[in-house]
Protein backbone atom coordinates (compact mmCIF):
# COMPACT_ATOMS: atom_id res chain seq x y z
CA UNK A 1 0.00 0.00 0.00
CA UNK A 2 0.87 3.41 -0.83
CA UNK A 3 -0.35 6.48 1.12
CA UNK A 4 0.17 9.63 -0.14
CA UNK A 5 -1.10 12.62 1.86
CA UNK A 6 -1.17 16.60 0.65
CA UNK A 7 1.75 15.76 -1.40
CA UNK A 8 3.28 18.46 -3.30
CA UNK A 9 6.43 19.93 -5.03
CA UNK A 10 7.50 23.55 -5.62
CA UNK A 11 10.57 23.82 -8.12
CA UNK A 12 10.69 27.95 -7.39
CA UNK A 13 7.23 29.12 -9.07
CA UNK A 14 5.84 25.93 -10.59
CA UNK A 15 3.68 23.85 -8.64
CA UNK A 16 5.23 20.48 -9.66
CA UNK A 17 2.98 18.10 -7.60
CA UNK A 18 -0.46 20.00 -6.24
CA UNK A 19 -1.67 18.65 -3.00
CA UNK A 20 -1.67 15.11 -3.81
CA UNK A 21 -4.11 12.75 -1.89
CA UNK A 22 -4.79 9.87 -3.06
CA UNK A 23 -3.94 5.53 -1.85
CA UNK A 24 -2.61 2.52 -4.01
CA UNK A 25 -3.74 -0.65 -3.13
CA UNK A 26 -2.98 -3.94 -3.04
CA UNK A 27 -4.08 -6.76 -5.38
CA UNK A 28 -4.88 -4.48 -8.23
CA UNK A 29 -2.53 -2.78 -10.78
CA UNK A 30 -3.60 0.85 -10.09
CA UNK A 31 -2.64 2.93 -13.34
CA UNK A 32 -1.12 6.41 -12.88
CA UNK A 33 -1.82 8.83 -15.65
CA UNK A 34 -1.49 12.11 -16.77
CA UNK A 35 -0.54 14.24 -19.91
CA UNK A 36 3.83 14.44 -20.07
CA UNK A 37 4.89 17.07 -17.63
CA UNK A 38 2.09 16.21 -15.28
CA UNK A 39 4.24 15.34 -12.28
CA UNK A 40 3.76 11.65 -12.38
CA UNK A 41 7.45 11.18 -11.95
CA UNK A 42 8.31 13.99 -9.62
CA UNK A 43 5.37 12.01 -7.92
CA UNK A 44 7.36 8.67 -8.02
CA UNK A 45 10.70 10.04 -7.21
CA UNK A 46 9.27 11.39 -3.76
CA UNK A 47 7.46 7.95 -2.63
CA UNK A 48 10.83 6.35 -3.02
CA UNK A 49 12.41 9.50 -0.82
CA UNK A 50 14.33 10.78 -3.82
CA UNK A 51 12.70 14.18 -3.50
CA UNK A 52 11.67 15.80 -1.05
CA UNK A 53 8.34 16.95 -0.74
CA UNK A 54 7.51 21.04 -0.20
CA UNK A 55 4.34 19.62 1.95
CA UNK A 56 2.48 17.00 2.36
CA UNK A 57 4.12 13.08 3.04
CA UNK A 58 3.82 9.85 1.91
CA UNK A 59 3.88 6.69 3.40
CA UNK A 60 5.10 2.81 2.17
CA UNK A 61 3.33 -0.16 4.09
CA UNK A 62 2.75 3.04 6.79
CA UNK A 63 6.28 4.20 6.64
CA UNK A 64 8.52 6.66 5.18
CA UNK A 65 10.34 5.40 2.56
CA UNK A 66 13.67 6.50 3.98
CA UNK A 67 12.68 4.57 7.57
CA UNK A 68 12.42 1.05 5.53
CA UNK A 69 14.96 -1.26 6.35
CA UNK A 70 16.04 -3.17 3.17
CA UNK A 71 13.66 -1.22 1.42
CA UNK A 72 14.02 -3.07 -1.83
CA UNK A 73 12.42 -6.06 -0.14
CA UNK A 74 9.23 -4.30 0.32
CA UNK A 75 9.16 -2.19 -2.37
CA UNK A 76 10.57 -2.28 -6.04
CA UNK A 77 10.70 0.38 -8.72
CA UNK A 78 11.29 0.99 -12.24
CA UNK A 79 11.94 4.83 -12.69
CA UNK A 80 14.76 5.11 -15.47
CA UNK A 81 15.98 1.96 -17.39
CA UNK A 82 19.02 3.82 -18.83
CA UNK A 83 20.08 4.50 -15.03
CA UNK A 84 22.47 2.11 -14.89
CA UNK A 85 25.93 2.15 -15.35
CA UNK A 86 26.88 1.44 -18.97
CA UNK A 87 30.62 -0.30 -17.86
CA UNK A 88 29.09 -2.47 -15.71
CA UNK A 89 27.65 -6.09 -16.58
CA UNK A 90 24.03 -6.66 -16.07
CA UNK A 91 24.50 -8.89 -13.61
CA UNK A 92 27.14 -7.06 -11.29
CA UNK A 93 24.43 -4.15 -11.36
CA UNK A 94 21.68 -6.50 -9.89
CA UNK A 95 24.45 -8.12 -7.73
CA UNK A 96 25.48 -4.87 -6.16
CA UNK A 97 21.87 -3.91 -5.34
CA UNK A 98 21.16 -6.92 -4.00
CA UNK A 99 23.89 -6.88 -1.65
CA UNK A 100 23.37 -3.52 -0.28
CA UNK A 101 19.62 -4.75 0.85
CA UNK A 102 21.21 -8.25 1.96
CA UNK A 103 19.24 -10.11 -0.65
CA UNK A 104 21.07 -13.65 -1.50
CA UNK A 105 23.28 -13.84 -4.59
CA UNK A 106 21.14 -16.33 -6.14
CA UNK A 107 17.70 -14.14 -6.44
CA UNK A 108 20.48 -12.66 -8.29
CA UNK A 109 20.09 -15.59 -11.02
CA UNK A 110 16.36 -15.75 -11.00
CA UNK A 111 15.06 -12.04 -11.41
CA UNK A 112 17.56 -12.25 -14.50
CA UNK A 113 15.67 -15.46 -15.59
CA UNK A 114 12.04 -14.06 -15.01
CA UNK A 115 12.78 -11.13 -17.37
CA UNK A 116 14.72 -13.37 -20.00
CA UNK A 117 18.45 -11.54 -19.80
CA UNK A 118 20.76 -14.58 -18.64
CA UNK A 119 22.58 -14.68 -21.88
CA UNK A 120 22.94 -11.88 -21.72
CA UNK A 121 23.80 -11.52 -17.70
CA UNK A 122 27.75 -11.14 -18.27
CA UNK A 123 27.17 -8.51 -20.77
CA UNK A 124 28.12 -4.63 -20.28
CA UNK A 125 24.45 -2.65 -20.38
CA UNK A 126 25.60 0.31 -22.41
CA UNK A 127 25.18 -2.23 -25.43
CA UNK A 128 21.52 -3.33 -24.04
CA UNK A 129 18.85 -2.23 -26.73
CA UNK A 130 16.03 -0.26 -24.46
CA UNK A 131 14.02 -3.31 -24.68
CA UNK A 132 16.89 -4.89 -22.79
CA UNK A 133 17.36 -1.89 -20.70
CA UNK A 134 13.80 -1.93 -19.21
CA UNK A 135 13.98 -5.55 -18.88
CA UNK A 136 16.87 -5.28 -16.42
CA UNK A 137 15.14 -2.42 -14.28
CA UNK A 138 12.45 -4.55 -13.83
CA UNK A 139 14.49 -7.36 -12.83
CA UNK A 140 16.15 -4.64 -10.30
CA UNK A 141 12.80 -4.10 -9.11
CA UNK A 142 12.09 -7.80 -8.90
CA UNK A 143 14.99 -8.30 -6.58
CA UNK A 144 13.69 -8.04 -3.10
CA UNK A 145 10.66 -9.76 -3.69
CA UNK A 146 8.62 -6.92 -2.63
CA UNK A 147 5.02 -6.51 -2.07
CA UNK A 148 4.39 -3.24 -4.07
CA UNK A 149 5.81 -2.73 -6.96
CA UNK A 150 6.38 0.50 -9.07
CA UNK A 151 6.90 1.08 -12.75
CA UNK A 152 7.18 4.74 -14.48
CA UNK A 153 6.23 4.28 -17.97
CA UNK A 154 7.23 0.60 -18.15
CA UNK A 155 6.20 -0.63 -22.29
CA UNK A 156 8.40 2.62 -23.60
CA UNK A 157 10.25 1.64 -26.23
CA UNK A 158 9.73 -2.17 -26.35
CA UNK A 159 8.23 -3.93 -29.24
CA UNK A 160 5.18 -5.40 -29.37
CA UNK A 161 6.53 -9.16 -27.74
CA UNK A 162 8.14 -6.80 -24.58
CA UNK A 163 4.65 -4.61 -24.23
CA UNK A 164 2.39 -8.24 -23.82
CA UNK A 165 5.42 -9.43 -21.77
CA UNK A 166 4.73 -6.62 -19.32
CA UNK A 167 1.13 -6.74 -19.24
CA UNK A 168 0.80 -9.98 -18.29
CA UNK A 169 3.44 -9.33 -15.54
CA UNK A 170 2.11 -6.83 -14.18
CA UNK A 171 -1.64 -8.75 -13.97
CA UNK A 172 0.12 -11.62 -12.31
CA UNK A 173 1.78 -9.34 -9.80
CA UNK A 174 -1.22 -8.01 -8.76
CA UNK A 175 -2.93 -11.31 -8.79
CA UNK A 176 -0.35 -12.35 -6.03
CA UNK A 177 -2.01 -9.52 -4.11
CA UNK A 178 0.77 -7.37 -4.70
CA UNK A 179 0.33 -3.69 -5.13
CA UNK A 180 0.99 -2.14 -8.58
CA UNK A 181 1.79 1.42 -9.26
CA UNK A 182 2.26 1.92 -12.82
CA UNK A 183 2.49 5.53 -15.15
CA UNK A 184 1.60 6.04 -18.38
CA UNK A 185 0.84 8.88 -20.80
CA UNK A 186 -1.31 6.44 -22.54
CA UNK A 187 -4.60 5.88 -22.18
CA UNK A 188 -5.07 2.97 -24.15
CA UNK A 189 -2.63 1.13 -22.00
CA UNK A 190 -4.01 1.62 -19.16
CA UNK A 191 -7.38 0.58 -20.31
CA UNK A 192 -5.84 -2.76 -21.14
CA UNK A 193 -3.70 -3.48 -17.61
CA UNK A 194 -5.34 -1.21 -14.72
CA UNK A 195 -7.96 -1.77 -12.91
CA UNK A 196 -8.11 1.40 -11.01
CA UNK A 197 -7.09 4.83 -12.36
CA UNK A 198 -5.53 7.70 -10.83
CA UNK A 199 -5.23 11.01 -13.34
CA UNK A 200 -3.18 14.01 -13.00
CA UNK A 201 -3.06 16.65 -14.92
CA UNK A 202 -0.39 20.18 -14.01
CA UNK A 203 0.29 17.60 -10.54
CA UNK A 204 -3.44 18.23 -9.28
CA UNK A 205 -5.61 14.97 -8.95
CA UNK A 206 -8.29 14.70 -11.66
CA UNK A 207 -9.48 11.18 -11.15
CA UNK A 208 -9.22 8.33 -8.35
CA UNK A 209 -11.54 6.02 -10.07
CA UNK A 210 -11.76 2.46 -10.65
CA UNK A 211 -11.42 1.62 -15.05
CA UNK A 212 -14.66 0.29 -14.97
CA UNK A 213 -16.28 3.22 -13.57
CA UNK A 214 -14.06 5.62 -15.39
CA UNK A 215 -15.04 3.72 -18.67
CA UNK A 216 -18.53 3.84 -17.62
CA UNK A 217 -18.86 7.42 -17.11
CA UNK A 218 -16.69 8.75 -20.19
CA UNK A 219 -17.63 6.72 -22.69
CA UNK A 220 -19.64 9.29 -24.30
CA UNK A 221 -22.55 7.63 -27.38
CA UNK A 222 -24.02 9.36 -29.95
CA UNK A 223 -25.48 9.81 -33.19
CA UNK A 224 -24.00 11.41 -36.17
CA UNK A 225 -25.53 12.88 -39.36
CA UNK A 226 -24.47 14.36 -42.03
CA UNK A 227 -27.50 15.62 -44.31
CA UNK A 228 -27.93 18.23 -47.34
CA UNK A 229 -30.97 19.50 -45.58
CA UNK A 230 -30.00 20.74 -41.91
CA UNK A 231 -32.88 22.34 -41.36
CA UNK A 232 -35.33 20.48 -42.38
CA UNK A 233 -34.28 17.58 -40.43
CA UNK A 234 -33.80 19.59 -37.09
CA UNK A 235 -37.33 20.31 -37.31
CA UNK A 236 -38.18 16.98 -37.55
CA UNK A 237 -36.30 15.98 -34.84
CA UNK A 238 -37.18 18.16 -32.96
CA UNK A 239 -40.81 17.64 -33.57
CA UNK A 240 -40.33 13.98 -32.35
CA UNK A 241 -38.46 15.14 -29.09
CA UNK A 242 -35.23 14.96 -30.24
CA UNK A 243 -32.57 17.46 -29.70
CA UNK A 244 -29.61 17.56 -32.25
CA UNK A 245 -26.37 19.70 -31.62
CA UNK A 246 -25.21 20.95 -34.42
CA UNK A 247 -21.51 20.83 -35.04
CA UNK A 248 -18.31 22.19 -37.40
CA UNK A 249 -18.76 21.12 -41.44
CA UNK A 250 -22.17 20.64 -41.15
CA UNK A 251 -22.60 18.02 -38.90
CA UNK A 252 -25.49 16.73 -36.04
CA UNK A 253 -25.20 15.02 -33.21
CA UNK A 254 -27.16 13.22 -30.86
CA UNK A 255 -26.35 12.29 -27.39
CA UNK A 256 -27.81 8.74 -26.76
CA UNK A 257 -29.41 8.73 -30.19
CA UNK A 258 -31.05 5.39 -31.42
CA UNK A 259 -29.38 5.83 -34.99
CA UNK A 260 -32.27 3.36 -36.38
CA UNK A 261 -35.07 5.71 -35.12
CA UNK A 262 -33.61 9.14 -36.77
CA UNK A 263 -33.35 7.14 -39.88
CA UNK A 264 -36.81 5.86 -40.11
CA UNK A 265 -37.82 9.65 -39.20
CA UNK A 266 -35.56 10.35 -41.75
CA UNK A 267 -36.81 7.88 -44.43
CA UNK A 268 -40.96 9.08 -43.37
CA UNK A 269 -40.09 12.64 -44.02
CA UNK A 270 -37.95 11.89 -47.13
CA UNK A 271 -35.03 13.44 -45.25
CA UNK A 272 -31.77 12.86 -47.81
CA UNK A 273 -29.23 11.46 -45.07
CA UNK A 274 -25.53 11.41 -46.52
CA UNK A 275 -24.01 9.86 -42.97
CA UNK A 276 -26.09 7.84 -39.92
CA UNK A 277 -23.66 6.21 -37.66
CA UNK A 278 -23.70 5.66 -34.10
CA UNK A 279 -20.31 6.17 -32.33
CA UNK A 280 -18.90 6.00 -28.91
CA UNK A 281 -15.95 8.06 -28.03
CA UNK A 282 -12.96 7.00 -27.39
CA UNK A 283 -11.39 6.62 -23.94
CA UNK A 284 -8.54 8.38 -25.29
CA UNK A 285 -10.85 10.92 -25.55
CA UNK A 286 -12.44 10.57 -22.70
CA UNK A 287 -8.74 11.04 -21.42
CA UNK A 288 -8.07 14.08 -23.27
CA UNK A 289 -10.85 15.41 -22.15
CA UNK A 290 -10.30 15.48 -18.57
CA UNK A 291 -6.89 16.77 -19.02
CA UNK A 292 -7.76 19.12 -21.70
CA UNK A 293 -7.12 22.38 -19.52
CA UNK A 294 -3.71 20.87 -17.74
CA UNK A 295 -1.99 20.00 -20.52
CA UNK A 296 1.42 21.67 -20.63
CA UNK A 297 2.75 21.37 -23.71
CA UNK A 298 0.28 22.34 -26.86
CA UNK A 299 1.47 22.01 -30.26
CA UNK A 300 -0.43 24.78 -31.71
CA UNK A 301 -2.83 24.51 -34.30
CA UNK A 302 -5.48 26.78 -36.24
CA UNK A 303 -7.91 24.06 -34.55
CA UNK A 304 -7.31 25.62 -31.07
CA UNK A 305 -10.43 27.34 -30.59
CA UNK A 306 -11.98 24.08 -31.13
CA UNK A 307 -10.60 22.57 -28.13
CA UNK A 308 -12.39 20.83 -25.28
CA UNK A 309 -15.88 20.93 -27.14
CA UNK A 310 -17.69 18.15 -26.99
CA UNK A 311 -17.20 15.67 -29.33
CA UNK A 312 -14.00 16.38 -30.48
CA UNK A 313 -10.57 15.36 -29.66
CA UNK A 314 -9.74 16.94 -26.64
CA UNK A 315 -7.05 20.05 -27.02
CA UNK A 316 -6.94 19.55 -31.09
CA UNK A 317 -3.60 19.13 -32.45
CA UNK A 318 -2.03 18.06 -29.17
CA UNK A 319 1.20 16.71 -28.55
CA UNK A 320 0.36 14.06 -27.69
CA UNK A 321 1.07 10.58 -29.87
CA UNK A 322 -2.06 9.57 -28.33
CA UNK A 323 -4.81 11.56 -30.46
CA UNK A 324 -6.48 8.38 -31.18
CA UNK A 325 -9.50 9.53 -33.57
CA UNK A 326 -13.02 8.78 -33.17
CA UNK A 327 -14.01 4.82 -33.49
CA UNK A 328 -17.01 4.29 -35.08
CA UNK A 329 -19.49 1.66 -33.89
CA UNK A 330 -20.91 1.40 -37.70
CA UNK A 331 -19.26 2.08 -41.02
CA UNK A 332 -17.90 5.42 -41.48
CA UNK A 333 -18.71 6.86 -44.88
CA UNK A 334 -16.90 10.46 -43.70
CA UNK A 335 -14.97 12.21 -45.88
CA UNK A 336 -12.42 14.48 -44.55
CA UNK A 337 -12.99 18.07 -45.12
CA UNK B 1 27.73 2.30 6.74
CA UNK B 2 26.85 -1.11 7.46
CA UNK B 3 28.55 -4.21 5.76
CA UNK B 4 25.87 -4.96 3.48
CA UNK B 5 26.23 -1.91 2.29
CA UNK B 6 30.44 -2.16 2.18
CA UNK B 7 30.46 -4.74 0.34
CA UNK B 8 27.43 -3.58 -2.27
CA UNK B 9 30.09 -0.73 -3.15
CA UNK B 10 33.15 -3.10 -3.52
CA UNK B 11 30.88 -4.55 -5.90
CA UNK B 12 30.43 -1.58 -7.65
CA UNK B 13 33.68 -0.11 -7.95
CA UNK B 14 35.33 -3.42 -9.02
CA UNK B 15 33.11 -4.27 -11.72
CA UNK B 16 34.18 -0.86 -13.40
CA UNK B 17 36.82 -0.22 -16.11
CA UNK B 18 37.83 3.48 -14.54
CA UNK B 19 39.03 1.91 -11.49
CA UNK B 20 41.65 -0.21 -12.94
CA UNK B 21 42.61 2.15 -15.10
CA UNK B 22 42.71 5.14 -12.87
CA UNK B 23 44.69 3.64 -10.12
CA UNK B 24 47.13 1.74 -12.61
CA UNK B 25 48.38 4.83 -13.74
CA UNK B 26 48.26 6.92 -10.59
CA UNK B 27 51.11 3.79 -9.49
CA UNK B 28 52.73 3.36 -13.01
CA UNK B 29 53.35 7.67 -13.49
CA UNK B 30 54.55 8.15 -10.01
CA UNK B 31 56.95 5.22 -9.90
CA UNK B 32 57.63 5.73 -13.67
CA UNK B 33 58.21 9.48 -12.88
CA UNK B 34 60.43 9.25 -9.67
CA UNK B 35 62.52 6.87 -11.35
CA UNK B 36 63.48 9.58 -14.25
CA UNK B 37 64.06 12.20 -11.79
CA UNK B 38 66.30 9.92 -9.55
CA UNK B 39 68.70 8.69 -12.58
CA UNK B 40 68.36 12.35 -13.61
CA UNK B 41 69.40 14.12 -10.50
CA UNK B 42 72.57 11.31 -9.50
CA UNK B 43 73.46 12.78 -13.07
CA UNK B 44 73.40 16.10 -12.34
CA UNK B 45 74.37 16.41 -8.91
CA UNK B 46 77.74 17.18 -9.41
CA UNK B 47 76.43 20.73 -11.40
CA UNK B 48 74.22 21.40 -8.60
CA UNK B 49 74.90 24.64 -6.60
CA UNK B 50 75.96 24.42 -3.31
CA UNK B 51 72.43 25.70 -1.57
CA UNK B 52 71.10 22.77 -3.81
CA UNK B 53 73.04 19.80 -2.88
CA UNK B 54 72.77 20.65 1.17
CA UNK B 55 69.02 20.57 0.67
CA UNK B 56 69.56 17.13 -1.46
CA UNK B 57 66.44 14.83 -0.07
CA UNK B 58 67.23 11.50 -1.95
CA UNK B 59 63.65 10.24 -0.34
CA UNK B 60 61.52 13.61 -1.49
CA UNK B 61 63.75 13.43 -5.14
CA UNK B 62 62.17 9.14 -5.63
CA UNK B 63 58.38 11.17 -5.12
CA UNK B 64 58.91 13.98 -8.07
CA UNK B 65 55.96 11.73 -9.84
CA UNK B 66 53.54 12.24 -7.16
CA UNK B 67 52.83 15.65 -8.62
CA UNK B 68 51.87 14.10 -11.70
CA UNK B 69 50.53 10.85 -10.26
CA UNK B 70 48.18 12.47 -7.83
CA UNK B 71 46.26 13.67 -10.86
CA UNK B 72 44.82 9.52 -12.06
CA UNK B 73 44.18 9.53 -8.28
CA UNK B 74 42.10 12.42 -8.49
CA UNK B 75 40.45 11.64 -11.35
CA UNK B 76 40.36 8.26 -9.86
CA UNK B 77 38.17 10.26 -6.64
CA UNK B 78 36.18 11.87 -8.92
CA UNK B 79 34.73 8.76 -11.35
CA UNK B 80 33.80 6.92 -8.12
CA UNK B 81 31.42 9.36 -7.01
CA UNK B 82 30.34 11.39 -10.37
CA UNK B 83 30.08 7.56 -12.36
CA UNK B 84 26.66 7.48 -10.42
CA UNK B 85 25.28 11.14 -11.51
CA UNK B 86 26.23 10.98 -15.27
CA UNK B 87 24.40 7.55 -15.67
CA UNK B 88 21.58 8.53 -13.18
CA UNK B 89 22.33 5.50 -11.05
CA UNK B 90 22.36 7.63 -8.10
CA UNK B 91 18.84 7.03 -8.15
CA UNK B 92 18.90 3.53 -8.45
CA UNK B 93 21.66 3.68 -5.80
CA UNK B 94 19.89 5.62 -3.06
CA UNK B 95 16.17 3.52 -3.82
CA UNK B 96 18.40 0.80 -2.49
CA UNK B 97 19.75 3.12 0.12
CA UNK B 98 18.13 5.79 1.16
CA UNK B 99 20.24 6.82 4.04
CA UNK B 100 22.57 8.90 2.23
CA UNK B 101 25.09 9.10 4.85
CA UNK B 102 25.70 5.63 4.95
CA UNK B 103 25.43 5.64 0.88
CA UNK B 104 28.58 8.38 0.90
CA UNK B 105 30.25 6.74 3.82
CA UNK B 106 30.44 2.89 2.68
CA UNK B 107 31.66 4.37 -1.04
CA UNK B 108 34.20 6.60 0.46
CA UNK B 109 35.26 4.03 3.31
CA UNK B 110 35.70 1.35 0.03
CA UNK B 111 37.41 4.21 -2.61
CA UNK B 112 39.59 5.40 0.11
CA UNK B 113 40.93 1.27 1.12
CA UNK B 114 41.54 0.62 -2.03
CA UNK B 115 43.53 4.32 -2.89
CA UNK B 116 45.21 3.73 0.17
CA UNK B 117 46.52 0.31 -0.61
CA UNK B 118 47.68 1.67 -4.22
CA UNK B 119 49.03 4.43 -2.66
CA UNK B 120 51.00 2.61 -0.27
CA UNK B 121 52.31 -0.12 -2.74
CA UNK B 122 53.37 3.20 -5.03
CA UNK B 123 54.88 4.74 -2.60
CA UNK B 124 56.98 1.67 -1.34
CA UNK B 125 58.03 1.13 -4.86
CA UNK B 126 58.73 4.85 -5.68
CA UNK B 127 61.26 5.05 -3.08
CA UNK B 128 63.18 1.72 -3.31
CA UNK B 129 63.19 1.94 -7.33
CA UNK B 130 64.43 5.78 -6.84
CA UNK B 131 66.86 4.88 -4.11
CA UNK B 132 68.39 2.33 -6.46
CA UNK B 133 68.72 4.60 -9.23
CA UNK B 134 70.53 6.99 -7.15
CA UNK B 135 73.15 4.81 -6.36
CA UNK B 136 75.93 6.36 -3.93
CA UNK B 137 73.17 9.57 -3.31
CA UNK B 138 70.61 7.24 -1.88
CA UNK B 139 69.55 6.92 1.81
CA UNK B 140 68.17 4.05 3.49
CA UNK B 141 64.31 3.58 4.89
CA UNK B 142 66.40 2.81 8.28
CA UNK B 143 66.94 6.18 8.18
CA UNK B 144 65.81 9.21 10.73
CA UNK B 145 62.40 9.98 9.10
CA UNK B 146 62.38 8.22 5.96
CA UNK B 147 59.91 5.84 7.03
CA UNK B 148 57.59 8.11 8.13
CA UNK B 149 58.11 9.72 4.28
CA UNK B 150 57.52 6.63 2.59
CA UNK B 151 54.78 5.61 4.32
CA UNK B 152 52.98 9.37 4.10
CA UNK B 153 53.64 9.06 0.56
CA UNK B 154 50.84 6.51 0.34
CA UNK B 155 48.64 8.62 2.99
CA UNK B 156 48.91 11.42 0.72
CA UNK B 157 48.20 9.39 -2.20
CA UNK B 158 44.90 8.40 -0.58
CA UNK B 159 44.02 12.24 1.23
CA UNK B 160 44.31 13.44 -2.65
CA UNK B 161 41.59 11.02 -3.59
CA UNK B 162 39.25 11.42 -0.48
CA UNK B 163 39.31 15.04 -1.31
CA UNK B 164 38.15 14.67 -4.97
CA UNK B 165 35.34 12.66 -3.77
CA UNK B 166 34.17 15.50 -1.65
CA UNK B 167 34.17 17.82 -4.39
CA UNK B 168 32.81 15.70 -6.35
CA UNK B 169 30.17 14.96 -4.52
CA UNK B 170 29.01 18.62 -4.58
CA UNK B 171 29.31 19.16 -7.92
CA UNK B 172 28.02 15.82 -9.37
CA UNK B 173 29.36 16.47 -12.87
CA UNK B 174 32.62 14.14 -13.73
CA UNK B 175 33.94 17.21 -16.23
CA UNK B 176 32.73 20.07 -13.92
CA UNK B 177 35.03 18.37 -10.79
CA UNK B 178 38.42 17.71 -12.80
CA UNK B 179 37.83 21.13 -14.69
CA UNK B 180 38.59 22.15 -10.83
CA UNK B 181 40.39 19.84 -8.96
CA UNK B 182 43.26 18.86 -12.02
CA UNK B 183 44.07 23.00 -13.35
CA UNK B 184 43.95 23.41 -9.34
CA UNK B 185 46.36 20.62 -7.86
CA UNK B 186 48.56 20.98 -11.23
CA UNK B 187 49.27 24.80 -11.45
CA UNK B 188 47.78 26.71 -9.05
CA UNK B 189 48.35 25.58 -6.25
CA UNK B 190 52.16 25.36 -7.14
CA UNK B 191 51.89 28.79 -8.42
CA UNK B 192 50.25 30.04 -5.34
CA UNK B 193 52.98 28.31 -3.28
CA UNK B 194 55.93 29.39 -5.35
CA UNK B 195 55.48 33.39 -5.59
CA UNK B 196 56.03 34.97 -2.84
CA UNK B 197 53.45 36.82 -1.71
CA UNK B 198 50.60 34.03 -2.01
CA UNK B 199 53.41 31.70 -0.45
CA UNK B 200 52.07 32.34 2.88
CA UNK B 201 48.54 31.28 1.85
CA UNK B 202 49.53 28.97 -0.95
CA UNK B 203 51.52 26.38 1.78
CA UNK B 204 48.29 26.14 3.98
CA UNK B 205 46.36 24.33 0.33
CA UNK B 206 45.88 20.96 0.69
CA UNK B 207 48.49 19.61 -1.34
CA UNK B 208 51.20 22.29 -0.59
CA UNK B 209 50.71 21.59 3.23
CA UNK B 210 49.98 17.55 2.91
CA UNK B 211 53.25 17.03 0.95
CA UNK B 212 55.57 17.57 3.36
CA UNK B 213 55.16 14.42 5.14
CA UNK B 214 57.28 13.11 1.85
CA UNK B 215 59.78 15.82 2.82
CA UNK B 216 62.85 14.10 5.18
CA UNK B 217 65.64 16.70 4.98
CA UNK B 218 64.45 20.42 5.71
CA UNK B 219 65.57 22.87 2.71
CA UNK B 220 68.02 25.69 3.47
CA UNK B 221 65.81 28.66 4.50
CA UNK B 222 62.81 26.99 5.05
CA UNK B 223 60.46 28.52 7.45
CA UNK B 224 57.08 26.23 7.36
CA UNK B 225 55.26 26.95 10.24
CA UNK B 226 53.95 23.70 10.96
CA UNK B 227 55.72 19.92 10.70
CA UNK B 228 55.31 16.95 8.45
CA UNK B 229 52.74 15.94 10.23
CA UNK B 230 51.16 19.00 10.96
CA UNK B 231 50.90 19.60 7.57
CA UNK B 232 49.31 16.29 6.47
CA UNK B 233 46.88 17.18 9.59
CA UNK B 234 45.99 20.34 7.73
CA UNK B 235 45.18 18.41 4.62
CA UNK B 236 42.68 16.08 6.30
CA UNK B 237 41.27 19.11 7.44
CA UNK B 238 40.65 20.14 4.36
CA UNK B 239 39.34 16.73 3.47
CA UNK B 240 36.76 16.49 6.17
CA UNK B 241 35.59 19.82 5.28
CA UNK B 242 35.11 18.89 1.69
CA UNK B 243 33.29 15.12 2.66
CA UNK B 244 31.15 17.07 5.05
CA UNK B 245 30.16 19.91 2.59
CA UNK B 246 29.41 16.46 0.23
CA UNK B 247 27.14 15.18 2.78
CA UNK B 248 25.46 17.83 3.57
CA UNK B 249 24.09 18.11 0.09
CA UNK B 250 23.92 15.48 -1.04
CA UNK B 251 21.36 14.87 2.36
CA UNK B 252 19.48 18.65 1.27
CA UNK B 253 19.24 18.11 -2.61
CA UNK B 254 16.68 16.35 -4.92
CA UNK B 255 18.50 13.64 -6.20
Amino acid sequence: MIELEGLTKRYGEKLAVDNLTFTVRPGTVTGFLGPNGAGKSTTMRMILGLDHPTAGNVRVDGRRYQELKDPLTYMGALLDAKAVHGGRSAYNHLLCLAQSNGIPDRRVHEVLDTVGLTPVARKKAKGFSLGMSQRLGIAAALLGDPRILMFDEPVNGLDPEGIHWIRGLMKSLAAQGRTVFVSSHLMSEMALTADHLVVIGQGRLLADTSMADFIERNSRCYVRIRTPERERLLDVLSTAGITAVEQDGGLLEVEDGEAERIGELAARHRVVLHELSSRQSSLEEAFMQLTAGSVEYHAHTGQAERAGQAGQTGQAGQAEPAAAPVQPAVADMKKES
Amino acid sequence: MTTQVIRSEWTKIRSVASTVWTLSLAAVVTIALGMLVSALARQQFDNMGEQDRLSFDATYISFAGMGLGQLAMIVFGVLVVTNEYSTGMIRTSLAAVPRRGSLLASKVAVATVLALVVGMVTSFAAFFLGQALLGSLSTSIGEEGVLRAVIGGGLYMALIAMFSMGIAVMLRSPMLSLGILMPFFFLISNILGAVQATKKFGRFLPDQAGSHIMQVVTPVGDDTPYGPWGGLGIMALWVIAALAGGYLLLRKRDA
